[in-house]
C-alpha cells in the first residue's frame, strides 16, 4: 500500500537530535549503513518524518531522495507517528475473512482517520497489521495494546468511546 | 584483452572476458532488445526484455537477463528462440496493462523505445486487462513527469543520481505502487531539481518532456504587431538535422537558417555573437579579478542548469560566479536595449525567441534580475528546444531535407570561431583563454588552439604560462563531475583560476533539449563527440578564430557599451544569483 505522508506537526527535541546525529556518526565510511541508520532514527523518534531524514540526508550525503525510498519501500519504516490512541486491526487472512476489512473501515469512519496515518492533532493513528497470533479470536484489533476480539461492526464506535 | 569463445545462435565467437551477453552479443552485431539498460550508467536487470537462454558446461539452457549476465568460456547463447520471443512478448504486454497507452497524442509517439519493440514483437495493447495507476502530471517546471507512461526503467533515477550528482527523483513505495517520485510527493518544483533535462533525453517513453511552448510562438508569429526574432545557440546547428533523418553530426546551420525565416521570424541570428560578447565580458572580468583582487576561481556562468546546481549544492561559492548573463540572456538584453532604440521599436512588441539544446533554458528565463529593457520586461521572452524547433517546422511543412541554404540576418549574423565552440565541453575555456591571452600579453596570438581542454573527459585542468602570468584552469561537464572538481578546489587539493562548468555531460550538443536517440544508439555512437565535432570545424573552417576580432561585437562596444566591463554593460549584460541551499 501507498504509504500516507503525515499531516501531524514535528515535535522533536535537541536531545533526540543529538542522539540521532551520534547515531548517524557511528556509521561514517561504513556501506550500506542506512537501514540501520532509519532503524536507530525511528527508535529515537518513533517514525521518520522529512525533518529526521532532512537531517540524515545533510549528515550522510545521501540525497533525501534515496532515503525516502528506502523509508517508503520497507513496512517497518513509519512515515506516520503512533497516535495517542494507537489503533491496529489485524488484515492476517483469518481475520480478514471474518470481516476485519469492514472492520478497519468502520474505525477510519469513526476516528475520521485514513488507514496507514495519524489524525492531524496527533490523537489517533490507524494501522493496518499482519497476522497478530490471536486468530482464534478473529477479527481482531489492537488499541495501544490492549487486545480487542470477536469483534462486529456495530462493537466498533462502543468500544472507541473509551478513548475519546 | 582476455577473451573466452562463446557460441551465439550457433555460431562461434571470441569476445572479451569481462564482456556481458548484451555486449557480447551486440559485438557480433546481434542486437537484444533492452528497455532500461544504459551502458555504464543504469545495468539493472529490471525491464526483462534482454532475456535470452543461455547454457554453460553443458547444462540444460536456462533464460537470464542479458544486459546483466557475464560470459563464462564455452557458453552457448540462444538470443531468438520462440521461447525468448513469447517472453518478451509477455514482458511487453504486461508493460503495457499498466501504461497510458494514449500513443496518438504522446509527444514520443514515432520516437519511442516501447512503441518500437510492440511494433516488433506484433503486441496487442489490451491482451491483460487488470488495475491500472493513475498520477497526476507534474508540470509545474519546464521538467514535466508524466508517471502515467512511465515503465519503471530508471534510467532518469540514475542519470539524475550517479551521473548528474542531482538525485531529486526515485522510486517510492513498493510493488504495484512502486512510482519515480521526489522524497516526500514533493513536486519538483519544490526539490533541487536543475532541470538540466538528462531525465528527459534517457527517457525511452513519454513520461519525461519539456513544457512545449510553441504555441506562444505560432501565434506570435501570426500577430502582425509583433516583432518576432529568433537567435539559435551554437550547438542547435549540430542537432536539429537529427529531427529530420540526418545521421547525428551533421551540420545543418543553412537548412536551419532558411526553415526559421520560412516558418515568419523577421530575424534570424546566430547566438554564437553574443558568445563571443559573453567572452570578452567574461575574460575582462577574470583578468580584472586576477590582477585587482576578486573572488577566484572564477567559474563561467553561462549554463544555467549549472547556475542552479551551484545556488543549491554550493551557495557559498555564488561570488565565484561570473556576473555575466548566459549568451541567451545577452542576446535578448542587447535586442531590447540596443536593437529596439536602434529601430525605433517598443522593446514591448518585440517577442525574442531563443532556440537552445537545454531544458534550463526555460527556467532561466524566468529568473529575476534578466530584464535589461526594465518595467518587468523579459530579455527573452521564450526559449525553446532543438526538439521544438525540430516540431514547429514540421508542423509547418517546411521541407527541411530540401531547403537551399540561407545565412543569417545582420546586424546579429557574425559569430566567431571561439563562440561556435561554446556548445562543446571545454569550448568556453578555450575560447576566454584566447581572448585573455591577448589581453594579457598585448600581442596577437600565433596560435589559437587549446587541446588540452577539449575531449569529451568530464574534467580536464591545464595550465598556460602567459608572460609572467601561469593561468591555472580546470573543465568540468555534467554536474556529478562539477561536484567532484569543486569538492577538490574547497578543499585545496586543486588550485585554479578558472574553472568551465556545463550542466551536461560533454556540454550543451548533449543537452537536455537536444534530439532524443534511443539507449542503443547512444551506446554505440558517443553523441557528444559527433556533435561537437561540427562545432570544432566550424571554428577550424571560419576566419575569425578569436571573439575579440568579431566585428559586430566590436560596434555594439563602439555603438552603444563603451567598453567591455562598463557600467552599461554591467547593468545589461550582468546579473546576480540566489544563495538556495537544499
Amino acid at each position: 500500500m501507498k504509504k500516507k505522508l503525515t499531516t501531524v506537526v514535528f515535535r522533536g527535541t535537541p536531545e533526540q537530535e543529538e542522539k540521532l546525529i551520534a547515531a548517524i556518526d557511528k556509521y561514517k565510511g561504513v556501506k550500506g549503513a542506512m537501514m540501520p541508520i532509519l532503524q536507530e532514527a525511528q527508535s529515537i523518534y518513533g517514525y521518520l518524518p522529512i525533518e529526521v531524514q532532512k537531517i540524515i540526508a545533510e549528515r550522510t550525503g545521501v540525497s533525501l531522495e534515496e532515503i525516502y525510498g528506502i523509508a517508503s519501500f520497507y513496512a517497518q519504516f513509519k512515515l506516520n507517528p503512533d497516535g495517542e490512541v494507537a489503533v491496529a486491526v489485524c488484515l492476517g487472512t483469518a481475520c480478514y475473512v471474518k470481516g476485519s476489512g469492514q472492520i478497519i473501515e468502520e474505525v477510519s469512519k469513526q476516528l475520521n482517520v485514513a488507514v496507514g496515518s495519524t489524525s492531524p492533532d496527533g490523537r489517533y493513528s490507524l494501522e493496518a497489521t499482519r497476522c497478530i497470533g490471536a486468530c482464534g479470536l478473529a477479527p481482531v484489533m489492537t488499541i495501544n495494546g490492549e487486545v480487542y476480539g470477536r469483534l462486529t461492526v456495530a462493537e466498533v464506535a462502543g468500544i472507541l468511546e473509551k478513548y475519546r | 584483452m582476455e577473451t573466452v569463445n562463446v557460441k551465439i545462435n550457433g555460431r562461434d565467437y571470441v569476445v572479451p572476458a569481462n564482456a556481458t551477453v548484451l555486449e557480447a552479443a551486440r559485438a557480433a552485431k546481434i542486437d537484444i532488445p533492452t528497455l532500461c539498460y544504459l551502458k555504464d550508467i543504469n545495468e539493472i536487470g529490471a525491464c526483462r526484455l534482454c532475456l535470452v537462454e543461455v547454457s554453460e558446461g553443458g547444462r540444460p539452457f536456462r533464460m537470464v537477463t542479458a544486459c546483466v549476465y557475464p560470459v563464462t568460456d564455452g557458453m552457448e547463447i540462444k538470443t531468438n528462440t520462440p521461447k525468448i520471443i513469447a517472453s518478451r512478448k509477455m514482458n511487453l504486454e504486461l508493460l503495457l496493462s499498466n501504461h497510458d497507452k494514449k500513443c496518438l497524442e504522446c509527444v514520443r509517439s514515432t520516437n519511442c523505445e516501447l512503441q518500437t519493440l510492440c511494433r516488433q514483437y506484433g503486441v496487442s495493447e489490451s491482451r491483460f486487462q487488470g488495475a491500472t495507476n493513475h498520477y497526476t502530471i507534474d508540470d509545474k517546471t519546464p521538467i514535466i513527469r508524466d508517471n502515467n507512461k512511465c515503465i519503471l526503467c530508471r534510467r532518469c533515477v540514475a542519470v539524475c543520481g550517479k551521473v548528474q550528482g542531482v538525485g531529486v527523483i526515485g522510486a517510492n513505495d513498493r510493488g504495484f505502487d512502486t512510482h519515480i517520485a521526489s522524497a516526500f510527493e514533493n513536486p519538483l518544483a519544490a526539490t533541487s531539481c536543475i532541470n538540466c533535462g538528462q531525465c528527459i533525453v534517457n527517457c525511452p517513453v513519454g513520461a519525461l518532456y519539456e513544457r512545449d511552448d510553441t504555441e506562444k510562438v505560432f501565434e506570435a508569429l501570426a500577430n502582425p504587431d509583433k516583432h518576432v526574432l529568433i537567435c539559435t545557440a551554437p550547438s542547435v546547428r549540430a542537432q536539429i538535422g537529427e529531427c529530420f533523418g540526418y545521421e547525428p553530426g551533421t551540420d545543418c546551420e543553412g537548412k536551419m537558417v532558411a526553415a526559421l525565416r520560412a516558418l515568419g521570424f523577421e530575424g534570424v541570428y546566430d547566438m554564437n555573437l553574443t558568445a563571443d560578447l559573453t567572452i570578452v565580458e567574461e575574460a575582462t572580468e577574470l583578468v580584472g579579478r586576477i590582477q585587482g583582487g576578486g573572488a577566484l576561481p572564477m567559474i563561467t556562468s553561462c549554463s544555467p542548469g549549472w547556475i542552479k546546481f551551484c545556488e543549491h549544492y554550493f551557495p557559498e561559492m555564488t561570488e565565484n560566479l561570473s556576473t555575466c548573463k548566459s549568451p541567451q540572456q545577452m542576446f535578448g538584453a542587447v535586442v531590447k536595449t540596443y536593437y529596439a532604440q536602434k529601430m525605433g521599436w517598443n522593446p514591448e512588441d518585440i517577442l525574442f525567441v531563443s532556440a537552445i539544446p537545454c531544458t534550463a533554458k526555460k527556467f532561466e528565463v524566468g529568473r529575476p534580475d534578466q530584464s535589461a529593457a526594465g518595467n518587468g520586461i523579459p530579455d527573452v521572452d521564450v526559449a525553446i528546444t532543438t526538439r521544438e524547433v525540430g516540431r514547429m517546422i514540421q508542423k509547418a511543412g517546411i521541407d527541411f531535407r530540401h531547403l537551399e541554404d540561407e545565412a543569417f540576418d545582420a546586424p546579429f549574423d557574425i559569430g566567431s570561431g571561439a563562440g561556435a565552440i561554446f556548445g562543446a565541453t571545454g569550448g568556453v575555456m578555450e575560447a576566454a583563454l584566447r581572448y585573455a591571452a591577448e589581453l594579457i600579453l598585448h600581442t596577437k596570438l600565433e596560435k589559437v588552439d587549446f587541446p588540452e581542454v577539449r575531449g569529451t573527459e568530464g574534467i580536464k585542468v591545464a595550465a598556460y604560462k602567459l608572460g609572467d602570468l601561469t593561468v591555472r584552469v580546470a573543465v568540468a561537464s555534467g554536474t556529478g563531475n562539477a561536484k567532484e572538481l569543486l569538492n577538490k578546489v574547497k578543499s585545496g587539493e586543486l588550485d585554479v583560476q578558472f574553472i568551465e562548468i556545463m550542466a551536461c555531460p560533454g556540454g550543451c550538443v548533449n543537452g537536455g533539449g537536444q534530439p532524443i536517440q534511443p539507449a542503443h544508439v547512444r551506446a554505440s555512437v558517443d553523441l557528444r563527440a559527433v556533435r561537437a565535432a561540427v562545432l570544432y570545424n566550424d571554428d577550424s573552417l571560419n576566419n575569425l578564430r578569436k571573439s575579440q576580432d568579431n566585428l559586430a561585437v566590436q560596434k555594439l562596444y563602439d555603438e552603444f557599451f563603451g567598453q567591455p566591463n562598463s557600467e552599461k554593460a554591467h547593468h545589461i549584460l550582468h546579473t546576480s544569483y540566489i544563495k538556495r541551499g537544499l
